[in-house]
């Protein structure tokens, strides 16, 4: 994975001086809050319901084991002894001190990390594939182009005042791993007819109170024009994105308001003119970053064997690991959605376990992945039982990847200021409940958001729960058939929503629905988009 | 109208007061142009060489249409006096002064210690833009 210079590493202790500058500025008064906000935000910082939030990026979710041991460490240095992992790839901490705050950043500075706009009306963190350079599937690794556009978003001078925040996100396979048409600006590395890789640029995609699949807007851009394209599309945005109204100030917006074709037209004659300014890195600063991802020293004899005689072993095998491109070496993915818990969440021992075994089984790397849960890219099936035992006795072995206890939840009423209505009792309850029926019930994506925000994602879950505020009470809509892979498809609302207990209940009877009809092989997605919404709607309300 | 804090230019700053975007077309002897969030910069390209002075309007700091508007006048070849107004703030010195701003005029005016150390704060830069700072990717690889 990347690592630093000493520019980089300059850059990010800058930034730290900086903040703690700022923080100072504003402790004596000189800085209002209305003037330090924008300030914090860009350095992670949300003022919450019980205290300050703060979000560390974790780069297109890629993580050394020291910075995961780092997280842990921080957690119970800074916080309540545990993190959130979110779904953009980041981790939050939610108890967080103003005034701790600098050295907080300091000590991530120290292992490479920071917390650089992972908030703020300007460019995110950029998400990719959590199976990057481990997938079978992928035309080459996504994530030096993500570092690539990562250098050039950071402090970028003309976008550290967008109408909105930005969303980016980077692929390189035709499963869509990482919801990229769902981005405001989605990246799928292609390959021409002539057999060159360059970049399928798609702009205008989100969720939210408007969700839209972003439309493609070039097909492909070559290596030596992804920052001169990329400036072209955020430069248009910000002349021309809506500053009038909040809830309208995205890219998919102004995308669809002036229609796909206009916005391309722009964004063509912008580029024609960036050309000419000289802004494009040369090629050998991307080659230099790919000389970090590099496969890792694969141990070529590494035996494709796997002794599955242990039913439970065998459960997680099957439903947590993932064929890896190299033989003998599996992709395992660390389930953080035990049987009644909060998705996402991990307690400072098992950040710190987690970080343990990356070092000693996967080559010191993990991911985290945008359903919230983490992966170690390259175990050896030779020691994917005992890692498996490790995390099975530190609660981080539940079997459920992409099942109906694999829920994805944003933290919700409890912990955001932001909702509507509380999604982490939600999640645990349809987890306890179904926990039975798991395997009976096969792929699911359950996606819960606690307001029209959507950072659970509901409108791209096979079941989506969204929770709204109806009238003074928490009221539970229910939404069928989302999709974030490459058949990206929207979740539609059922109809009236339900209580709390009554949102379980209506998940329960959407699933005996499925059961009921479903035929060969077919999940519940491909159930619903074959029958539609009338047998759900009947099932529901009678 | 608020005074030029910082300016970072040899030649006599101009005081003739700026006309609108509009207003300048019809007006062939202005020689300073005032850009709100809202105008078109580009509008006023074909007449860059009757300009002296282009102030940038920043009603609110959380509007960043002006940025672009200073870059791509510089972009043009515009090599006379950018100068930022408005709600100008200590954080944001650093930004515009890259996005091409080489004078600044906040309507409060800023400690001038704080916007020492903003101006000065960043050794190096990622972006090639219009300042003619050497980004990083260009210091990796020398040509």
């Amino acid at each position: 994975m990347y690592k630093y210079d000493n520019y980089d590493q300059q850059m990010v202790d800058t930034r730290v001086e900086e903040f703690r500058d700022q923080v100072r500025r504003r402790l004596s008064g000189e800085l209002s809050e209305e003037q330090f906000r924008p300030l914090r935000l860009q350095n992670g910082l949300y003022l919450q319901l019980h205290a300050y939030m703060l979000r560390v990026a974790v780069p297109y979710g890629t993580l050394s084991s020291a910075q995961m041991r780092l997280l842990g460490d921080i957690a119970d240095k800074y916080d309540r002894g545990y993190g959130h992992f979110t779904t953009r790839q980041n981790i939050q901490y939610n108890w967080i001190k103003l005034e701790e705050t600098p050295d907080l950043l300091a000590d991530l500075a120290a292992v490479e990390m920071h917390a650089i706009q992972t908030s703020g009306n300007c460019i995110r963190n950029i998400s990719s594939d959590q199976y990057a350079g481990a997938a079978a599937d992928e035309i080459i690794d996504p994530r030096p182009y993500a570092e690539l556009l990562r250098q050039w978003s950071s402090f970028h001078p003309e976008f550290l005042t967008l109408p909105r925040k930005f969303k980016i996100a980077v692929i390189a396979s035709e499963t869509d791993r990482a919801a990229m048409r769902l981005h405001d600006i989605g990246i799928k590395m292609v390959r021409n007819d002539a057999g060159e890789i360059g970049a399928q640029f798609y702009v205008g995609g989100g969720m939210g109170r408007t969700p839209m699949i972003g439309p493609m807007i070039r097909e492909f851009v070559p290596l030596d024009q992804l920052i001169t394209y990329s400036e072209a599309c955020l430069r248009v945005y910000n002349r021309y994105g809506r500053r009038d109204n909040k809830y309208k100030a995205r890219i998919k917006i102004l995308v669809h308001e002036l229609g796909k074709e206009e916005y391309t037209r722009q964004v063509e004659e912008e580029f024609q003119h960036l050309l000419s300014q000289g802004i494009e890195p040369p090629i050998a600063e991307l080659e230099r970053i790919k000389t970090y991802f590099v496969d890792p020293a694969y141990d070529a004899s590494a035996s494709d064997e796997l002794d599955l005689s242990d039913p439970d072993f065998r459960l997680w095998v099957e439903r947590n690991t993932e064929a890896h491109k190299q033989a003998g070496y599996v992709i395992a993915t660390v389930s953080l959605k035990p049987v009644g818990g909060i998705p996402g969440d991990a307690s400072a021992d098992q950040i710190r376990l987690m970080a343990d075994l990356a070092r000693d089984y996967s080559f010191d790397e993990l991911r985290v992945t945008h359903a919230q849960n983490i992966v170690f890219p390259h175990v050896r099936k030779a020691d994917l039982y005992k890692v498996w035992q490790a995390l099975n006795a530190a609660e981080l072995g539940t079997p459920n990847l992409d099942t109906i206890g694999d829920i994805i939840a944003c933290p919700g009423l409890d912990y955001c200021s932001l909702a509507n209505a509380r999604s982490i009792p939600v999640a645990q309850k349809i987890s306890e409940r179904f926990a039975a029926k798991q395997e009976e019930i096969g792929e699911m994506k359950l996606k819960i958001s606690g307001c029209i925000n959507a950072c659970g994602h509901h409108h791209a879950g096979h079941i989506g729960i969204l929770g709204v505020d109806r009238k003074g009470k928490e009221n539970y809509q229910l939404l069928l058939g989302g999709s974030e892979g490459a058949d990206t498809s929207l979740g539609q609302i059922t109809g009236p929503g339900f209580d709390e207990d009554g949102i379980v209940n209506a998940v329960e009877k959407a699933t005996e629905v499925y059961l009921d009809k479903r035929e060969d092989g077919e999940r519940f997605l491909d159930t619903y988009r074959r029958i539609g919404m009338a047998p759900f709607k009947e099932a529901l309300y009678g | 109208m608020s005074d030029v804090q910082f300016r970072f230019r040899a030649d006599e700053p101009v005081s003739d007061p700026a006309v609108t975007v509009d207003a300048f077309a019809d007006q062939t002897n202005a020689t300073a142009v005032r850009v709100e969030p809202g105008d078109d910069a580009r509008e006023l390209l074909p007449h860059l060489d009757r300009l002296r002075l282009i102030e940038v309007n920043f009603p609110a700091f959380t509007d960043g249409r002006g940025y672009s508007s200073a870059r791509l006048l510089r972009e043009a070849g515009f090599d006379g006096e950018i100068r930022a107004v408005g709600e100008v703030t200590v954080d944001m010195l650093s930004h515009m002064r890259r996005c091409g701003f080489d004078a600044f005029a906040p309507e409060q005016p800023l400690n001038p210690a704080d916007a020492e150390a903003a101006f000065d704060r960043w050794a190096d830069v990622y972006q090639a833009t219009v300042d003619g700072r050497q980004p990083i990717w260009a210091k990796r690889h020398p040509a």
